[in-house]
């Protein structure tokens, strides 16, 4: 398996002194270079879920598995280590540093993970999503396509087991949400890395062949 | 990618900022780099000048006016010794004087106010300082003018021979064969008529040298008015020896007859404003047990007093040049600090723009400390670019006003750095660790999954 969460329970404090329970899940797996996708409403707590599966947040409960590595058991610095060596990002609104260009912005991926940056590597990548005569400029110089394409060679530079993709097509039109689908599976498939992309688009999802809805195994109300 | 090339992409990224924080810190620095080559200067000048001579000799009275007169040409000579008192001591083989070198002076030029120093050939022979490794500097001395016209003989052989110092050629556009003329007493005195010809003039030695002509001692006091009156002179004589010399008496005997007119004059009726005196001695504790016999020897008397130079002017230092460097370095490292403090602001300001990038970066995978590493990074080179520019600033600085302050006698070296400078260095590191420290705790403090979800 590359991704197993068992028990997770998340909850996040209230102004009033009490908890708001936001994730609890009693088992979820993805397998080896599977793709699925997570349908949920806003405030459903997807990227919730993420974060927890990332390292970012603990949970209050329960266990993260990410290639038979108990990642809820690291200390945090490990946690950061993981993630930036087999855990790939994207985010919502691509998150891509303005001060630096789209092979910076790769390498920059690759800087956190111990390894040398490869800028061999990171110049494949983006050629391979098509921006190789794009490479010194920066974001703000970029169409949101090419942004989009550059989150996502940043997200594989690494060689990451497993992929998140938080809402990546949210914010662009119905041409760019297609082909942002296309390179995301394909750029997954052929390096065997399990995708988990969360959604609450419908013409999304009916795209995977896995599709889960965050409620059906996500109960947060239920008593512990 | 490491830390220093993250940092710089921040720099980069708000450059306008970034430059007017590193200028604010280099401006600091800069102040501090000329302060210390100033100082520099002028403890060379004092500390170094002082060096030449074992003892200077001359009339009692305040002994830092008289090294301030003797070897520093400043302030105003007091009453000359007797020449007879001169010849006596370097006569007397009791006094263990190696080399002593008269001195005569109260006249300045006609262009320039320079002062003139009357004294003989041998001044021109003995170091004029030593270095702090003990490397004795010598005159150098350009005997050909410029355009190759003029030769002269250098040394001041002739009674109405002059050289001149470096600073006196490059002010007045003097040079080798040129004439000039002495003003008594000061720029506004009398204009005496005899002329004196240059005949070599004196490479820069950064002392009051480069300041200075110098005539013949015989020549000054052929000078008409020079001279002290024949009868005064006797009188004076008696008083401070209790008697005359053969030669006063001769003189004396003749008075009537004329007198001298640019011919030889009578010593009794010869000055010297101050002695300049190494002691003999095949080892340093040799000469300085013959320089404390002597200093208490004439000290003791009531004729003359002898001073050592490095003493006074160390005293000098301590109580008054040293702490005005001293508050000068406190002010220029305020306005460092007041720096620092600018580069903290612009830092801390733009912590509520980056903390978006500072979560991307940790959601990338960097650690807390990576991140807080990176805002320390950019300090650094923020400090590190405005000492940089600072430093380059103030060496700059120096070697444009370097031929301006050449004309005051100060010999400057813009690239010598002087070892004070070293401490700006861990100055800056601890500044920049300093201004980004709290920034930095921002960054290592910053909720990644809040501030992504912003």
């Amino acid at each position: 398996m590359s991704l197993v969460l068992e028990n997770i329970s998340k909850s996040y404090r209230e102004p009033d002194g009490g908890r708001l329970p936001v994730l609890k899940i009693e088992h979820f797996a993805l397998a080896r270079a599977e793709q699925a996708v997570l349908v949920g409403a806003s405030g459903g707590g997807k990227t919730t879920l993420l974060n927890v599966i990332s390292g970012i947040t603990l949970p209050d409960s329960g266990r993260v598995v990410i290639d038979e590595n108990d990642v809820t058991a690291l200390p945090e610095p490990a946690r950061d280590r993981f993630r930036a060596e087999r855990i790939g990002f994207v985010f919502q609104t691509f998150n891509l540093l303005p001060a630096f260009s789209a092979l910076e912005n790769v390498l920059l991926g690759m800087s956190f993970s111990g390894s040398r940056a490869d800028r061999g590597r990171a110049r494949e990548l983006l050629d391979h999503v098509g921006l190789s005569h794009r490479l010194d400029h920066r974001p703000g110089q970029l169409s949101v396509g090419e942004q989009q394409r550059v989150a996502v060679a940043r997200a594989l530079a690494n060689s990451p087991s497993l992929l998140l993709a938080d809402e990546p097509t949210a914010n662009v039109d119905v041409a760019n949400q297609q082909n942002l689908l296309d390179l995301l599976r394909q750029s997954c498939t052929e390096n065997h890395v399990a995708l988990l992309l969360v959604t609450h688009s419908a013409e999304v999802s009916s795209q995977f062949e896995r599709v889960e809805q965050l409620g059906d195994f996500n109960r947060p109300g239920d008593p512990a | 990618m490491n830390l220093f090339t993250i940092a710089a992409k921040s720099v980069r990224q708000r450059a306008v900022s970034s430059s007017l924080t590193s200028l604010s810190v280099g401006l600091g620095v800069m102040l501090m780099v000329i302060v210390l080559v100033a100082h520099g200067m002028v403890q060379r000048m004092f500390n170094q000048t002082a060096t030449g001579y074992d003892l200077i000799i001359g009339p009692k009275g305040s002994q830092l006016e008289l090294v301030l007169t003797s070897v520093y040409r400043l302030g105003v000579a007091g009453e000359p010794l007797p020449y007879r008192f001169y010849r006596e001591l370097t006569e007397d083989p009791k006094s263990r004087i190696a080399e002593a070198v008269p001195l005569t002076m109260g006249d300045v030029t006609e262009q320039g106010a320079f002062p003139i120093l009357g004294t003989t050939p041998l001044y021109f022979t003995l170091p004029y300082m030593y270095e702090a490794d003990g490397t004795p500097q010598k005159f150098q001395i350009r005997t050909t003018s410029r355009d190759k016209q003029h030769k002269g003989e250098g040394l001041i052989r002739n009674p109405f021979d002059a050289v001149i110092g470096a600073s006196v050629a490059a002010h007045n556009g003097w040079d080798v064969g040129t004439p000039l003329k002495l003003v008594h007493g000061g720029s506004e005195g009398h204009v005496h008529d005899e002329t004196f010809t240059v005949t070599g003039v004196l490479k820069a030695t950064g002392t009051p040298n480069d300041r200075t002509v110098f005539v013949h001692l015989d020549g000054f006091y052929m000078i008409s008015g020079h001279e002290k009156p024949l009868e005064e002179a006797l009188a004076r004589e008696r008083k401070f020896f209790g008697n005359i010399s053969e030669d006063s008496a001769r003189a004396a005997a003749a008075q009537g007859d004329g007198g001298h007119a640019h011919g030889e004059v009578p010593e009794a009726q010869k000055e010297v404003t101050a002695i300049l005196v190494n002691m003999k001695g095949d080892d340093i504790g040799e000469r300085t047990g013959a320089e404390i016999r002597l200093r208490s020897q004439l000290n003791e008397g009531v004729q003359a007093q002898a001073v050592k130079p490095i003493v006074q002017i160390q005293r000098l230092m301590d109580n008054l040049v040293g702490p005005v460097r001293t508050l000068i370095v406190v002010l220029t490292s305020l306005i460092i600090a007041v720096s620092g403090i600018g580069i903290f602001v612009s830092i801390y300001n733009s912590m509520a723009d980056r903390r978006k990038e500072i979560a991307i970066m940790r959601a990338l995978g960097a650690r807390r400390q990576t991140v807080l590493c990176v805002i320390l990074a950019e300090s650094t080179l923020l400090c590190f670019i405005g000492g940089l520019l600072g430093f380059l600033l103030g060496h700059g600085l120096v070697i444009f006003a370097a031929p301006l302050i050449a004309g005051y006698g100060l010999v400057v070296e813009p690239w010598t750095f002087a070892w004070q400078e070293l401490i700006l260095i861990p100055t800056l590191v601890v500044l920049a660790s300093l201004v980004g420290f709290i920034p930095g705790m921002t960054a290592y403090r910053t909720d990644v999954a809040r501030t992504l979800s912003d």
